[in-house]
């Protein structure tokens, strides 16, 4: 291509030019229309969502179609419940699996461990949601808070696992061979030693987790299943954020559609603020978290 | 076998025997390093034994028919196929891809090769935020906002102008399969970005040198030099956006209109695999159609699994030929 570009008419110089000019400005235009929808998304959610926000909407219950007031307290809780339970499954878990990644990164057993990984956070989460049916439903015969938050535990452990992970092969060899040298048992150096110098790094993991995990609404359908009351209890039917929006959404009143908005506000400012937060806290430590971060 | 041989005490003994089995602890510590990694395996082997099990009423009573079968009658004959769900699911991706590759590598070439840096880090945040939105939102969004001021106008249009095609053939509705593509696109946008933007600042700088130097312009460096150097891992992240889109649940149904429409027309409403199990497990009120809706995950599950799994060893390959942490 090139030993022709080099006995070229004016014609084609002008040509090359032009295909490149365009080309530049095509991925240019494609990179604000990528964007766009986010800007859309925010100021739409933010503007059709404010309205709804009043400290009623935090306290109380939801109140049948066209009673005014109401709102989301039982699933901002059953959110809580769910995504905490989920977190206290996945993270000891997530976080020792990746300390066995990080520390044994050419091995069989590593290797494979590193891979199953990458293709479980592949599953849909409506998959996992089937799964969860089958493994805990079935046998119990109820929706439960426990079997929501078992699912949400699934969801959130290759997020765990990949980022602690990569935060422990971070840490530098010469912190932990210092601490062997020293005669400190392996487990002692990975407690005491390496854990405490990637924490940042494994408490980013899990905020990204738990925050993918908040907004996750397929599998509530049959997990969680929802709940209009109150409820603190994990073996009942429980109400949560993403669940409230589809619900709301999906219902012919407008009344409830102005508090889908609201929900949706709320839950994206959630997402979002544990988003920015985890990235602010790994911001100092890792420039490469972006690979990390998807999925 | 000195310190052994002097200890006096049997309890001792017994104790630093104890000590030197578990290596001070470390054996047991590797141990329960290799149990959570077992168990995160176990779970891929365990959603497919569920999936399987809690499907054979369906498996056993339609065989392979299931998959070719466009009637899906819980109501009368009982009768399941899903044929027309796994069209709809293969439908809604392909116009995702469609829209996506190209906006998508065009980002992806912007950010890793023509963006000032000052700007290359904010717009890779708003590309993540972006993966960030939960599902259920881009579904709410896309049913009172997307649907009215974009997708229906564009699909009049289209009427209009392609109606002959059978592709485009009325009644118009707001919900269908063309707005659930459009809408898994930009779901799709920020794993194809991502993914690619690494690939190509994996390649090594001389390649773009080399190109420059022999008077190449930025273009010609871009599709005839970074592009095929990275091309599996740019097939890797277009792989795994299709990955994203099979599996995408609630946002699709919000927007596909969930009608079992046997027509050709992208126009109409229709459903995919992940829409009728969303729609109708809640309602499987025997167990016959439970394992159906069960069968469908479980092509499902297999599907995102294949796709999952050339995905990553593409990118996986790439990683290792750049030596370069490139992970998706």
């Amino acid at each position: 291509v090139i030993s022709v570009a080099a006995h070229n008419s004016r014609f084609k110089q002008i040509w090359r030019k032009v295909v490149n000019a365009a080309m530049l400005t095509f991925t240019g235009m494609a990179t604000i229309l990528v964007v766009a929808p986010l800007i859309w998304i925010l100021g739409y959610v933010i503007q059709a969502g404010l309205p709804a926000i009043t400290p009623a909407f935090f306290t109380q219950l939801p109140t049948p179609v066209g009673v005014p007031g109401g709102g989301i307290v039982n699933a901002l809780a059953g959110s809580l419940l769910t995504v905490g339970l989920g977190a206290l499954i996945a993270a000891p878990v997530g976080i020792l699996a990746g300390i066995y990644a990080a520390t044994n990164p050419n091995t069989f057993f590593g290797l494979l461990l590193r891979f199953g990984t990458d293709v479980i956070s592949g599953v849909p989460s409506i998959v996992m949601g089937i799964f969860a049916y089958a493994l805990v439903v079935l046998p119990q015969r109820h929706f439960s808070a426990e079997s929501a938050g078992i699912v949400l535990a699934f969801i959130m452990a290759p997020t765990i696992i990949r980022t602690t992970e990569e935060m422990v092969k971070l840490v530098p060899g010469s912190l932990r061979e210092g601490s062997l040298a020293l005669g400190a048992a392996e487990w002692r150096t990975s407690a005491s030693v390496v854990l405490p110098a990637a924490l940042n790094g494994v408490l980013t993991g899990v905020m990204l987790a738990v925050a993918r995990a908040a907004g996750e609404a397929a599998p509530m359908l049959f997990t969680a299943f929802g709940n209009p009351f109150m409820n603190t209890d994990i073996r009942q039917p429980i109400a949560t954020l993403p669940h409230t929006i589809f619900v709301y959404a999906i219902a012919p009143y407008d009344d409830w559609h102005a508090k889908a908005w609201g929900t949706a506000l709320v839950l994206i400012s959630l997402v979002f603020v544990l988003n920015s937060l985890a990235r602010l806290i790994a911001w100092s430590r890792v420039r490469r978290l972006g690979s990390v971060i998807r999925n | 076998m000195i310190i052994q041989a002097t200890a006096s005490n049997p309890r001792t003994i017994f104790l630093s025997q104890l000590r030197s089995f578990w290596q001070h602890g470390d054996r047991l510590f590797r141990l329960l390093l290799g149990f959570a990694g077992l168990l995160t395996l176990l779970l891929v082997a365990a959603i497919g034994y569920e999936l399987w099990q809690n499907s054979a009423l369906s498996r056993e009573t339609f065989g392979w028919n299931f998959i070719v079968t466009t009637e899906w009658d819980p109501a009368l004959n009982r009768v399941f196929g899903a044929l027309p769900f796994i069209l709809g699911t293969l439908i809604t991706s392909a116009i995702a891809l469609l829209v996506a590759i190209p906006l998508g590598l065009g980002t992806a070439v912007f950010l890793a090769e023509l963006s000032p840096g000052w700007l290359r880090q904010p717009l890779g945040f708003l590309v993540e935020l972006l993966a960030a939105v939960p599902s259920v939102v881009y579904g709410l969004w896309g049913l009172f906002v997307y649907i009215p001021i974009f997708v229906r106008p564009l699909a009049e249009g289209l009427n209009h102008t392609l109606g002959f095609l059978s592709l485009f053939t009325g009644p118009v509705y707001g919900p269908s399969r063309l707005a659930a593509g459009l809408l898994l696109a930009i779901m799709v946008f920020p794993t194809i970005t991502a993914v690619s933007r690494d690939v190509l600042l994996a390649i090594p700088n001389s390649q773009r040198e080399a190109a420059l130097a022999l008077g190449s312009t930025h273009w010609e460096t871009i599709w005839q030099v970074l592009i095929p150097y990275g091309l599996s891992g740019l097939l890797g992240a277009v792989i795994l956006g299709l990955g994203r889109a099979l599996g995408e649940t609630v946002a699709v149904t919000m927007v596909i209109g969930n009608n079992l429409d046997l027509s050709a027309s992208l126009l109409h409403p229709g459903y995919t695999m992940a829409s009728i199990i969303a729609n109708e497990f809640t309602e499987a009120t025997y167990n016959l159609y439970l394992h159906a809706l069960i069968e469908i995950g479980l092509i499902l599950f297999v599907l995102t699994l294949l796709i999952n799994l050339i995905a990553r060893l593409l990118i996986w390959q790439v990683a290792r030929r750049l030596s370069a942490e490139v992970r998706a």
